[in-house]
């Protein structure tokens, strides 16, 4: 960020908060509707999965008669297209011509960047219902915000411990030189270590090139007994068809954080099968509150359930649980937040608390790629804290 | 180890014969008509995309290689006839701006038409298999394909160029473009003609590189940066110089990426600056 850009924010931010002041006086009236403010890509590459957390969202507040702790709830929405470049701008428009007074966004860890300064900025609460940046609920982390979903390094910690646990001791590992790659790739090395096994190589590739082969030719050399890896999406497939098509698979077997395998499978084919990741859910997993979850979510929307929209509809839950303490008062800061941190959120993944840095501390389950889905096999790692580096959180 | 290192010089060869594929257009461009085409890149970009489209519609990937050259022949000819016949004499920024331009234009494009997602593209079915090669590693028969599909191209350009009497007019033009006048052979037929089949070849190269790489926004900058390194290398308008400038390229940007990879940016760069204090003209180049 540079510094020539905190000006003409700041001046947005005052627009923004002059075209608020005339909304806010009748808002805070008994028996005004809050408004949540979703800003969630509904366009671009990550659509899906902002559609899929959107609809779980309304799926609970219908659940609830559209009334968190009797407050009546009206949604606010906006596209933020997964672009870095216009979140500042977006977030002061659903902030101040929407007037949204809580906001549960996004997918994108760029663009959750700006959600994140705003709401410190603010005060306004934030629910992060995917981005897994580690800084959110570290550096940046702030009494308003918290998140449902993950951090790029638990995946990936439990994945380094599963290997080990499974006698593994030496391992490698694989991934874009960016950011969620190295905090993925930090927690994947410190996993092997909890288990005493050994991290002997990481190799980089940079963003995004999809060139793996000088990668892939140095993985038989390294005596390794298995590769773990961060990729997501177009690259993910092309990396698990790129591995398979190296004749690695059978030698030194794949595995990664559960984004390798992440609504990709169709693509990846054969490729994929028998791949093991790790994730905070998984196909068939087995829980009362899953099965009743996955059935309402494919009778409201025909559509298969998958991790997203299980984020986005623990998002809604996190917040019911502090309006309920609020008696649907948003800007009663200090019962608010205190409510949520203490929240326990009985989730289709399994319950979750949050960490003191608002972040879910949750099972990391083993998956293996098996016809075509992520089937769970055992659990990686045990009620996974993120540890948070870097926060120090404000008193409220 | 030693396994492991001929997978590895293979691996720079298959890159290599890519690179030349994409800068063997490049290069003549430069060398005919003195235009330099930042654009290139997105020409790549363009056949990725178009096999990624034939794929897309279930139609097999090798409809999109003719698709790829006779679309790119018809563009680069419209493309010439328009806007770089106007820019030839005109000075190398108008250039940049222009061919700039052209990438802001075939970016757009690529958002409106196909978004802004990575893509895969699938390799036929009938090479849908590996073969092991050296050191435990394997290679896929599509990536054998490609790299047998360069050195055939490579082979027909080279005999184009070195045997007939079009390719004799094109060695004219790029070394003393005032030998086109004595010999009275039409300049204007010649450039169209140079830069139809320039973007032939890079549509063909983005056709043929789509399932191994994959088509995202941008794809094709990197290729043109290294693309410009390889007709720097080897010589402004050289064939010749092209093809062992694009091996050299591909062998040390691998073997780099492989061995020493804190440095394997720079190692590219390294080598130019290295060539053209040796030899200021390219390997190939005439001084």
């Amino acid at each position: 960020m540079s510094h020539q850009v905190i000006p003409a924010l700041s001046r947005r931010a005052l627009l923004g908060a002059a075209a608020l002041a005339p909304l806010s006086a009748p808002a805070l009236a008994q028996g005004a509707a809050l408004k949540l403010g979703l800003m969630l890509p509904y366009s671009g590459t990550f659509a899906a999965l902002g559609e899929n957390i959107t609809a779980a969202i309304e799926m609970y507040l219908a659940e609830k008669g559209g009334r968190l702790g009797g407050r009546a709830v009206q949604l606010v929405k906006l596209d933020d297209e997964s672009d870095p470049s216009k979140a500042v701008q977006n977030v002061n428009r659903l902030l101040g011509r929407d007037g949204a007074q809580a906001m549960i966004g996004t997918v994108h860890s760029g663009v959750v960047l700006a959600m994140v300064q705003a709401s410190r900025e603010k005060g306004v609460p934030l629910i992060i219902p995917n981005a897994g940046n580690a800084n959110a609920t570290g550096e940046l982390c702030a009494p308003s915000i918290f998140r449902t979903s993950f951090t790029n390094w638990q995946p990936a910690f439990g994945m380094g411990k599963a290997l080990a646990a499974q006698g593994v001791k030496r391992a490698a590992w694989i991934s874009w030189d960016y950011a969620a790659g190295r905090e993925a790739g930090q927690g994947f090395e410190q996993g092997l270590k909890s288990g005493g096994a050994e991290l002997v190589k990481s190799l980089w590739l940079p963003f995004p090139e999809a060139n793996f082969q000088p990668l892939l030719a140095q993985v038989p050399g390294l005596g390794v007994q298995a590769v773990g890896s961060f990729f997501a999406g177009g690259g993910a497939v092309q990396f698990v068809k790129d591995y398979a098509a190296a004749g690695l698979k059978n030698s030194v077997p794949l595995c990664g954080s559960g984004f390798l395998t992440e609504g990709t499978l169709a693509a990846q084919g054969a490729a994929a099968e028998g791949v093991r990741t790790a994730l905070h859910y998984g196909d068939g997993l087995d829980n009362a509150k899953n099965h009743a979850f996955r059935a309402a979510f494919k009778a409201r929307t025909g559509r298969e359930a998958d991790v997203y929209a299980v984020q986005g509809y623990d998002a809604a839950q996190l917040l019911a649980v502090g309006l309920e303490a609020t008696k649907g008062d948003i800007a009663a800061e200090r019962a608010l937040v205190t409510a949520m941190r203490a929240a326990r959120i009985d989730s289709p993944r399994g319950a979750f608390t949050l960490s003191a840095q608002h972040n879910p501390v949750q099972n990391i389950y083993l998956r293996q790629a098996t016809e075509g889905q992520n089937k769970v096999i055992g659990i990686a790692a045990p009620a996974l804290a993120d540890p948070g580096t870097g926060c120090r959180m404000a008193s409220i | 180890m030693l396994g492991g290192f001929l997978a590895q010089l293979l691996n720079g060869v298959q890159y290599g014969l890519l690179l030349f594929l994409i800068s063997s257009g490049l290069t003549l461009v430069f060398g005919v008509m003195g235009v330099i085409n930042l654009a290139h890149g997105s020409l790549f970009m363009l056949g990725a995309y178009l096999a990624f489209a034939v794929t897309g519609a279930a139609l097999p990937l090798w409809l999109a290689l003719p698709l790829a050259v006779a679309g790119g022949a018809v563009l680069g000819g419209v493309l010439e006839r328009t806007l770089f016949r106007r820019f030839r004499t005109r000075e190398h920024l108008d250039q940049v701006l222009l061919t700039f331009a052209l990438i802001l234009l075939f970016e757009e494009a690529r958002a409106a038409l196909f978004g802004n997602d990575f893509h895969g593209v699938p390799v036929p079915a009938a090479l849908d298999f590996s073969v092991p090669v050296f050191g435990g590693f394997a290679y896929s028969a599509y990536r054998v394909a490609v790299l047998l599909g360069c050195l055939g191209v490579a082979a027909l350009l080279f005999w184009g160029i070195e045997r007939t009497k079009l390719g004799s007019a094109v060695r004219a033009a790029a070394e003393k473009p005032e030998m086109l006048q004595l010999l009275g052979l039409d300049a204007q037929r010649l450039h169209t003609l140079v830069f139809a089949a320039g973007t032939a070849l890079a549509m063909l190269a983005g056709a043929l590189a789509a399932p191994l790489y994959s088509v995202f926004p941008g794809m094709g900058d990197g290729f043109l940066i290294i693309s410009f390194v390889v007709v720097v290398v080897g010589g402004v308008g050289s064939i010749a110089g092209a093809f062992w400038a694009a091996m050299l390229i591909g062998l040390v940007d691998t073997l780099g990426k492989a061995y020493l990879p804190g440095v394997a940016g720079l190692a590219v760069y390294a080598l130019m600056a290295g060539v053209l204090l040796w030899r200021p003209a390219g390997l190939f180049g005439r001084a």
